[in-house]
């Protein structure tokens, strides 16, 4: 029992959802798992209907699995009763897309920040003021900003005030819903530089679960990534492998389509056509055969199981016939 | 300012005035010049609050009270657009210039279908038949790749994803037959496949039919797939102007050079960190009298504080509004 590897931070294991919509029934997730090492940034991708916003939300228990189970440091965090719930939430901070409807615009910057702290009860009254003052220098805002409200501060000073809540608590794990995708491309880089700085500097450590869209972000912030595709999770790998050789032809697609860095010649086409199929009526079989070049006969009767290949150096694939042989 | 070599868009000394802090009119698009030529794709590129929005507005007259057009010039297909009756500037509009803008939610009529807008567009600009019309609007929903375009004609916006409505909304901007498309972050709602489909369908219209679009967007990768020439704005003025080629090899401007180191993947290797400009946008009417970009540039001295640089060439179709490209002529040019 003492040797092995130390168990995940976070295990996510078989989740199942699915919402009543009026179009229909939309399954969201078609049994999703990851792990999440402590310290660890695990990034999941996909496009619109593939399920990473839910699966971010069920981690949050913004919202209850149909199935399917989620252990956070051991503990299985939705069996949790609302009471334990709320005393152990201060381990998982959350920062959303847009800080602009995030943040109560009542409230004072100080106020904001100080929230979390009163909450969970953490320092006496006095002893916060002067942790609020710490967190907000700690995300680069000038001490004024305190009395300010967030209206009064720009897109990317509001993200920043996001972050420091969500760090007040000394969380564990931080869920980052698309942090950066509302921001212009210079403010962008630095919450990006900010987000990695204070995961090496924070005295917590957390972990990132950062859900994103854009490729060259996901990139450059993510150790390991996670590529969905309608509800489930069709390649996981470190991320530099990810990149450099995909082995699931959706995940080459998603690289294909991402526009260059300069102009010039293209060796291949950019787009295929195609949208991704509807969440309420996904295919048969697997769910990108319809899109698939590679797609044989059985990809339409059966769904691939994401098996680790051998020697892959922690990379699984859910395909019958993955790219790059071997 | 007629004739066959003239631009298919020029614009010469915009200036956009809008209300300042304490009432008074300042100044956000300010003294803006560029031409568009047929089958030309320029991009516009800025952080937000640079004024590519309003610029974009004002080439069809509709920048909305309280703001207002000061002073400047729009010339399409030769003719005045800010003189024109306003029933030619109804027809100018989605007829001669088409445009998409953003917030696809808002620009379209909540309690009509797709294939109803469409249709009235087709009629009206094109003068087609009803039933011709609908043969050519399902025409158009499949040329922008949304799927199912027979279903499609008889959805409501409501109905539709906001991918789905970015792209109707294109159909509808092209359908009335443009010589110009102006489009306003067209793919920022798409996913990465979807935008793909989409620029190459732009490619292929301006092959096709010399379409010329007005790229505005600050994704300097859609710029690099798709535009022919950049225009850089900063704080309400063109401050570099080149071939994108050109721009994305040897930027002039300290800000063009800014905007393309912050994108990951430009970092140095091993950095661990990104290029990032400190700062913002100066707001109009808080904008320094030098150069505006003087408080974030790093190559600032004595000289950018105190005046404010002109655009000039520079060489390879190039043009940049900076002191250093003549304090040290040449030196900044790789």
């Amino acid at each position: 029992m003492s040797a092995g590897p130390p168990a995940p931070l976070l295990s996510v294991n078989d989740l199942h959802k699915t919402f009543a919509t009026g179009a229909g029934r939309v399954k969201a997730l078609r049994g999703v798992a990851f792990d999440l090492a402590a310290g660890e940034t695990l990034a999941l991708v996909g496009e619109s209907g593939s399920g990473k916003t839910t699966a971010a939300r069920l981690v949050l228990r913004l919202t209850a699995p149909d199935r399917g189970s989620v252990l956070f440091d051991g503990i299985d965090w939705l069996a949790l009763s609302a009471r334990e719930l709320n005393r152990r939430r201060r381990e998982v901070g959350v920062v959303f897309q847009d800080p602009a409807t995030s943040l109560d615009p009542r409230l004072t910057i100080a106020e904001i920040v100080a929230e979390p702290l009163a909450i969970h009860g953490i320092g006496a009254r006095s002893e916060r003021r002067f942790l609020v003052a710490e967190l907000v220098a700690s995300v680069g805002l000038p001490t004024s900003a305190m009395a300010r409200l967030p209206r009064s501060l720009s897109g990317g000073q509001r993200q920043r005030v996001a972050i420091a809540r969500a760090l007040a608590t000394g969380p564990r794990l931080v869920v980052l819903d698309e942090p950066v995708s509302a921001l212009d491309v210079s403010i962008r880089s630095q919450i990006l530089n900010l987000l990695k700085s204070l995961q090496r500097g924070a005295p917590s450590r957390p972990a990132y679960l950062f859900i994103g869209h854009d490729l060259s972000v996901v990139r450059w912030i993510a150790d390991r990534t996670a590529v969905m595709y309608l509800g489930r999770i069709v390649e996981e790998a470190p991320t530099a492998a990810l990149f450099a050789s995909p082995r699931h032809p959706y995940t080459a697609l998603l690289l294909a389509s991402r526009p260059r860095e300069a102009p010039g010649p293209r060796s291949a086409p950019l787009a295929v056509p195609g949208d991704p199929p509807s969440p309420v009526a996904p295919p048969s079989g697997c769910p990108f055969h319809p899109r698939c070049a590679s797609a044989q006969p059985v990809c339409a009767q059966e769904v691939p199981a994401l098996v680790a290949g051998p020697a892959e150096g922690g990379r699984s694939v859910a395909c019958h016939a993955p790219l790059g042989g071997g | 300012m007629s004739g066959d070599d003239a631009p298919l868009l020029s614009v010469r000394a915009l200036t956009i005035a809008v209300p300042g802090p304490s009432g008074e009119e300042v100044a956000a698009v300010d003294g803006v010049s560029f031409d568009v030529e047929s089958g030309e794709i320029v991009a516009l590129v800025g952080e937000s609050g640079c004024g590519k929005t309003l610029t974009s507005l004002a080439l069809v007259d509709l920048v909305p009270p309280p703001v207002r057009v000061v002073s400047g010039d729009v010339f399409f297909a030769g003719r005045d657009v800010r003189m024109l009756p306003p029933r030619e500037k109804e027809r100018l509009r989605g007829g001669g210039i088409g445009l998409v803008f953003q917030e696809p939610a808002a620009a379209l009529d909540p309690v009509r279908t797709i294939g109803w807008e469409l249709t009235t567009v087709l009629e009206r600009h094109r003068g087609m038949s009803r039933k011709a019309a609908r043969i050519e609007a399902q025409r158009w929903l499949h040329r922008v790749a949304l799927p199912d375009p027979e279903r499609q004609m008889h959805a409501f916006p409501y109905q539709l994803s906001g991918g789905m409505r970015q792209r109707a909304l294109l159909a509808l901007a092209l359908a009335g037959g443009p010589r110009l498309l102006v489009a306003d972050e067209p793919t920022a709602a798409l996913d990465v496949t979807v935008q793909a489909q989409v620029i190459e369908l732009l490619l292929a219209l301006r092959q096709e039919l010399s379409l010329a679009v007005l790229l505005v967007t600050h994704d300097l990768g859609v710029v690099a797939e798709a535009a022919d020439r950049v225009l850089v704005m900063y704080a309400g003025e063109i401050v570099e102007s080149a071939p994108a080629r050109e721009l994305f090899a040897h930027p002039r401007h300290p800000y063009t050079r800014a905007l393309l180191a912050a994108r990951p993947g430009s970092e140095a290797p091993d950095s661990g960190r990104l290029a990032a400009l400190r700062g913002a946008v100066p707001e109009p009417g808080r904008r320094p009298s030098g150069c505006a970009f003087e408080p974030r540039c790093d190559e600032a001295f004595g000289r950018c504080a105190a005046a404010r640089p002109s655009l000039v060439p520079t060489g390879a179709g190039a043009e940049a509004a900076c002191f250093l490209l003549d304090a040290k002529p040449g030196a900044r040019v790789l």
